[in-house]
């Protein structure tokens, strides 16, 4: 029982630490440039399929992830361009739209480009298999997703409270016209800071992607994770996003886990069979109506 | 003079049309061709694209046009590719399917229109018992035929604690009660992840601490070849037994065969089935596509012949329902699975068959036939169905 807590308990933090990158991009474009971007999930695709696409062509898991990033960087600079800078002034319903158009034009368009079905990207052989954690196997790559999970958390930290650029980032969230009239470039600030949050997507869908599969459309439903995890975080607010995540991550894993067997113990195994499940996987939806009766702006809100 | 040519002309042409069959049999394909799901719906289109093919592009000696349309596992686009297939392709016969969520879902709009539909894979247990229907047959399976083989298998093998997973859909619950029918007692553990899971870090972590001899797993498509590699890369013990439905157990599967040397599968065919027919259908699948056939493949390439048999026995004359079901029930054709009739429920009645997945010489990996676990199996729906 402890053994399955323990792994259980890991495997929340794993899948929690991964909705914290895609979340804190979310949240982090919405923080500084009020900006609601549906189209986050398809750059959690897009670093996917970059990856895939060099690593099956090198060989190497490595290159695919260190080729991508700064691919997907490369686009969200020029989508900012092209497209979202000139969304900001419009109001939170024409950046839905916008972004919803986005989202099935990159979904059809990974669709011509790959085909439809799903491309394969698999562990580095280095972590494809388990290591020993104080008695239990444990497989390396989940070891390896958290941590590198982690790292860009403190790495996050110490930017956002640490550095000049961050200074100007939590500058811009609260006083966005402050912010420009000290004379700091606010077109590159939010350049900046939209091309960082869809790289940590595409990272956040790089470290997935062996874990799921690389296919069109695998973005959506982890944008729907990434909403509750920014609503029940308190929308714009790293730190928040980094509690949302986990407490998704852990209500998601142990409803899963351990729901059906809480079933089965008064209900016959038939009903429990079709409740667990169907409950376990509401768990996370029940948690954020709740957030939002009780703190109806999330846990941290930013703006107070 | 004149008139009178005209009226006998228009009389024998009319009764020229009335004799005549119809020049072309018209078939939706409707299937699950997009996404990790995907895999066994294109190998049902392989094997249905062979069987005609081999026909010469005929189905039953009249011209077959093919309509296919890809669900996308999602059951509100495949009831809108059915409608379209349904009211302005007004095909004759709706066939393919992979997934019975999918079926259930489409299935009453075509019975209601009077198309028949006949499965290459989806066998519902919803139309084999009181909701079976004249105008649905199965060429495949009824869903619980398999999975009643494994729980067999299992309780011959006499193990202690047996887990099993499958997805909480419809043939997730067929897999279950068929698994446990013949397991003859309860599982150590049931699990049922949502359909389309492709992390089952949570599910792994309680197989490991549920202490099982055994573990059947039914996980389709993508799910399966997920669970696989994370359950390998979780390190669980080798010494657990497992156990997976045959159809799960082929080609796609198959490139990981690492990871499942001598892994069991239970099934109604497999690639080295002693027939004639069935050497016929491999030798040419693999020349065709230059891989082994799947179960599913050889399911659709079985429903192909079927409907061949059936259109050839009306000569053509498909828009005569009642007569086409006939002859469909007789299910006059050389089957790759070797003896093949229909139950009262259109439901086949077969042999479920242990196979092993093994190294070839080659390198490669493929599944050979180890013994016959149930003859003529019937499903145990058919006593509900009305229907004789």
């Amino acid at each position: 029982m402890a053994n399955l807590i323990f792994e259980q308990v890991l495997n929340s933090l794993q899948f929690g630490v991964m909705l914290f990158l895609i979340a804190s991009g979310l949240t982090l474009i919405f923080g500084v440039m009020n900006f609601v971007n549906l189209a986050h999930g398809s750059f959690f695709m897009i670093g996917a399929y970059l990856a895939a696409c060099i690593a099956g062509a090198t060989g190497s898991f490595w290159l695919g992830l260190l080729g991508a990033l700064p691919l997907t960087a490369a686009l969200g600079f020029l989508l900012e361009w092209l497209v979202f800078r000139r969304l900001y002034k419009k109001d939170h319903m024409v950046h839905v739209l916008a972004t919803f158009a986005l989202i099935l034009i990159f979904n059809d368009g990974v669709r011509m480009i790959w085909g439809p079905q799903p491309l394969p990207l698999n562990m580095p052989a280095a972590f494809a298999g388990p290591v020993m954690l104080f008695g239990l196997p444990y497989s390396s790559f989940r070891l390896l997703v958290m941590a590198v999970g982690i790292v860009v958390a403190i790495g996050l930290y110490f930017l956002i409270n640490r550095t000049r650029l961050g200074m100007w980032v939590r500058a811009g969230s609260n006083n966005l016209e402050m912010v420009t009239a000290m004379g700091i470039n606010i077109r590159l600030l939010f350049r900046l800071v939209f091309s960082f949050g869809l790289v940590l997507a595409a990272l956040a869908g790089i470290m997935l992607g062996p874990l799921v599969a690389v296919q069109a459309g695998m973005g959506d439903d982890v944008l729907i994770l990434a909403f509750v995890v920014v609503v029940i975080g308190g929308i714009g607010s790293v730190p928040g996003a980094a509690v949302g995540a986990l407490i998704v991550g852990v209500v998601d894993t142990l409803g899963r886990g351990l729901l059906p067997q809480l079933f089965a113990l008064f209900l016959s195994p038939d009903a429990a069979a079709s409740v667990g499940p169907a409950l376990g996987s509401m768990m996370i939806y029940l948690v954020m109506i709740a957030v939002l009766f009780w703190r109806p702006s999330g846990l941290f809100p930013a703006r107070s | 003079m004149n008139r009178i040519t005209t009226i006998a002309g228009a009389v024998l042409l009319s009764m020229a049309i009335g004799a005549q069959a119809a020049e072309v049999v018209k078939i939706g394909f409707l299937t699950t061709l997009s996404g990790p799901a995907s895999a066994p719906g294109v190998d049902e289109r392989d094997g249905f694209t062979l069987a005609l093919k081999t026909l010469g592009g005929k189905l039953g000696g009249v011209r077959a046009e093919v309509i296919t349309v890809d669900d996308q596992f999602s059951p509100d686009a495949a009831k809108q590719g059915a409608d379209r297939l349904l009211k302005r392709e007004k095909v004759d016969i709706l066939t393919g399917f992979v997934y019975s969520n999918i079926l259930l879902a489409v299935a009453p709009a075509a019975f209601a229109s009077k198309t028949v539909v006949i499965s290459a894979n989806a066998g519902p247990a919803q139309f084999a018992g009181a909701g079976c229907s004249p105008y649905f047959f199965s060429a495949s399976y009824q869903n619980d035929a398999t999975h009643e083989a494994a729980g067999k298998l299992m309780a011959d093998k006499g193990y202690k604690r047996v887990a099993v997973i499958a997805p909480n859909y419809p043939a997730g619950k067929d897999a279950s009660a068929g698994f446990k029918r013949f397991l003859k007692k309860e599982p150590a553990l049931e699990l049922f992840p949502k359909l389309g899971q492709l992390d089952f870090a949570t599910e792994i972590a309680q197989l490991r601490a549920a202490n099982i001899d055994a573990v059947y797993f039914f996980l389709p498509g993508g799910m399966g070849v997920n669970f696989v590699k994370q359950y390998a890369a979780a390190g669980m013990d080798p010494k657990i037994v497992r156990v997976m439905p045959a159809y799960d157990a082929d080609q796609q599967m198959l490139s990981n065969g690492d990871l499942l040397a001598g892994v069991a599968n239970t099934g109604q065919w497999s690639s080295d089935l002693p027939n004639e027919q069935n050497r016929a259908f491999v030798t040419a699948f693999v020349k065709e596509y230059g891989h082994q056939p799947s179960m599913y493949s050889s399911q659709a390439y079985d429903a192909a012949m079927l409907i061949d048999s059936a259109v050839k026995a009306v000569g053509g004359k498909v828009e005569n329902r009642e007569a086409l079901i006939a002859a469909l029930k007789v299910a006059n054709f050389k089957s790759v699975r070797g003896s093949f009739k229909f139950a009262a429920n259109h439901y086949p009645i077969q042999n479920q068959y242990a196979r092993v997945i093994t190294k070839g010489a080659d390198g490669k990996y493929t599944n050979n036939m180890t013994q016959t676990l149930m003859s003529d199996h019937v499903d145990a729906y058919v006593g509900e169905c009305k229907m004789q």
